[in-house]
């Protein structure tokens, strides 16, 4: 016991809080990136230079307080922001390699690849079939469609709960089962990466608690980076956690991104600290 | 900007666990004082005050969950919080050890003492003012002024160490003097030994005080947390 203390103040503690508070991970991991990306909405600069590497079949939580610009940095994955007048994006993002933004990408195919999940539950006005069944369709899938719809009814924890309505309406169901049928819907085309843009906050405990067993479940296949509010959330279900933050100039910068030992427990970032304690925000 | 209301709570918790330390060292000055006097009412007065320490300390780790439940703390809140229940225990346990040495001492009744050991009470204000040091490393934020103190603490656990060595090869000497004292002498034995066991546990705080300013987990054998992890 005598020389634990000595040894920490020797090296242990500066080993602690010196390392970097922003993770990197080796490029073969990375499924997603951005560099250096910002975004403006207008003449408006809404996040600013944001570096993010997404490790592959991993949950990452986006954190910060609201306004900060996690959705933006989340829209930016799947060019969702190129559906907003006004949105110009700088920097790189790259999924798998390839540039997102360049000229010869379709965005329609990025969204296939990366799909998303809203904050609330926005089923089609159709049948729960033909919600799950629109994405192959698109694509122009005929064969065995009623395999990839139970197959991803069943990857959206759904299938038991609505195998026998399957021709009723998308919106006859609850809210916590609307969420999931838009996760199946999501599935149906195979992505390779789900954006989660707050998919737990307008369902009761149980529903959350569906999609945070149905999110951990997914993660063996699919990368998900979810926006959350609740950091317990966070804690709970991500492997790394990034932190977003908007200075007085209500510009949104990445400030810390680790795991969530680090994020929650004993963070790098001061500003970190104060928002995950609740002293800003 | 300040969480008041947990900044507050935590104030009450810190305020709560000085109470308690403030208790324990009242409890081992009286029970070292009580032993060397032979008063046998005062140490059966540590005795019986001990419960008070034991209610104290449960109303702080049900305070701390209560805390836990409501807030639902993170980062360097929640070591706090969780810091404050291990140090409120470890003053417990120091508590029982101030116990330890009331009760040798109503065991060695009235017989005459042995010859005076002042390491004893030497080692006891060493190991009160080591528990007093790390109650105030707890209270530091700052991990430079945190690890500051307890490193000052970790030294004097050494010195506790080395008076204990003394106070035992003493004690040998006094039976081999005198083989009729072997019994007084096991219970001065006993009683040097409590003491000895509230500089660990001091020292056990000081430690907790640095993972509640820094995060860092010290103490006990690196080897065994490195196959922990």
């Amino acid at each position: 016991m005598t020389t634990v203390i000595s040894d920490l103040a020797r090296d242990s503690r500066a080993a602690g809080v010196m390392s970097e508070a922003i993770i990197r991970f080796d490029d073969e991991e990375v499924v997603l990136e951005t560099e250096d990306t910002s975004v403006y909405y207008g003449s408006t600069l809404a996040i600013e230079k944001v570096s993010i590497q997404i490790p592959r079949n991993k949950i990452i939580s986006l954190i910060g307080p609201s306004g900060c610009g996690k959705s933006t940095v989340l829209r930016c994955f799947n060019r969702m922001n190129d559906l907003i007048p006004g949105a110009r994006v700088t920097g790189r993002v790259t999924y798998a390699g390839v540039d997102v933004y360049s000229d010869d990408v379709d965005p329609t195919d990025i969204r296939f690849r990366i799909g998303m999940v809203f904050q609330r539950p926005n089923p089609f006005p159709k049948s729960i079939y033909d919600n799950v069944a629109f994405g192959p369709r698109v694509n122009g899938m005929t064969e065995d469609l009623d395999g990839t719809v139970e197959e991803s009814l069943r990857r959206a924890a759904l299938w038991d709960e609505v195998k026998d309505r399957l021709d009723e309406s998308g919106l006859g169901i609850s809210g916590g089962q609307q969420q999931r049928l838009c996760i199946a819907r999501a599935l149906a085309v195979d992505p390779d990466v789900l954006l989660m843009d707050e998919p737990a906050s307008a369902l009761d405990p149980i529903s959350t608690q569906a999609i945070e067993d149905l999110v951990r479940k997914l993660s063996e296949e699919v990368t998900i980076i979810i926006v959350t509010h609740n950091m317990q959330q966070a804690t709970r279900i991500s492997d790394y956690s990034a932190v977003m933050m908007v200075g007085e100039d209500r510009v949104g910068h990445l400030v810390e991104y680790g795991t969530n030992d680090q994020v929650f427990g004993n963070p790098i970032d001061p500003r970190t600290e104060a928002y995950v304690t609740g002293r800003i925000g | 900007m300040p969480n008041e209301q947990l900044d507050s709570e935590l104030a009450h918790l810190e305020s709560e666990i000085l109470l308690l330390e403030g208790m324990v060292e009242t409890a081992i000055f009286k029970a070292i004082r009580a032993l060397r006097a032979r008063d046998l009412k005062a140490s059966q007065e540590v005795i019986n005050d001990d419960d008070r320490i034991d209610d104290l300390e449960n109303k702080i780790q049900i305070d701390c969950v209560e805390q836990i439940r409501r807030q639902a703390p993170l980062a360097a809140d929640l070591r706090r919080i969780i810091g404050m229940m291990f140090i409120a225990n470890e003053l417990e346990r120091i508590g029982d050890y101030a116990e330890g040495i009331a009760k040798v001492s109503i065991n060695m009744g009235h017989e005459p003492p042995l010859k005076e050991i002042d390491d004893i009470p030497r080692m006891g204000d060493l190991a009160v003012s080591m528990m007093k040091r790390s109650i105030e490393a707890m209270a530091h934020t700052d991990p430079d002024t945190a690890s500051s103190i307890a490193l000052g603490i970790e030294n004097d656990d050494d010195e506790v160490d080395r008076l204990y060595a003394k106070v035992q090869a003493d004690i040998l000497e006094l039976v081999r003097e005198d083989r009729y004292a072997a019994e007084r002498a096991t219970y001065l034995l006993w009683a040097a030994h409590n003491v000895e066991r509230i500089a660990d546990r001091a020292t056990n705080i000081a430690e907790r005080a640095i993972y509640i300013a820094t995060g860092i987990m010290v103490g006990g054998s690196k080897d065994a947390v490195a196959a922990l992890e």
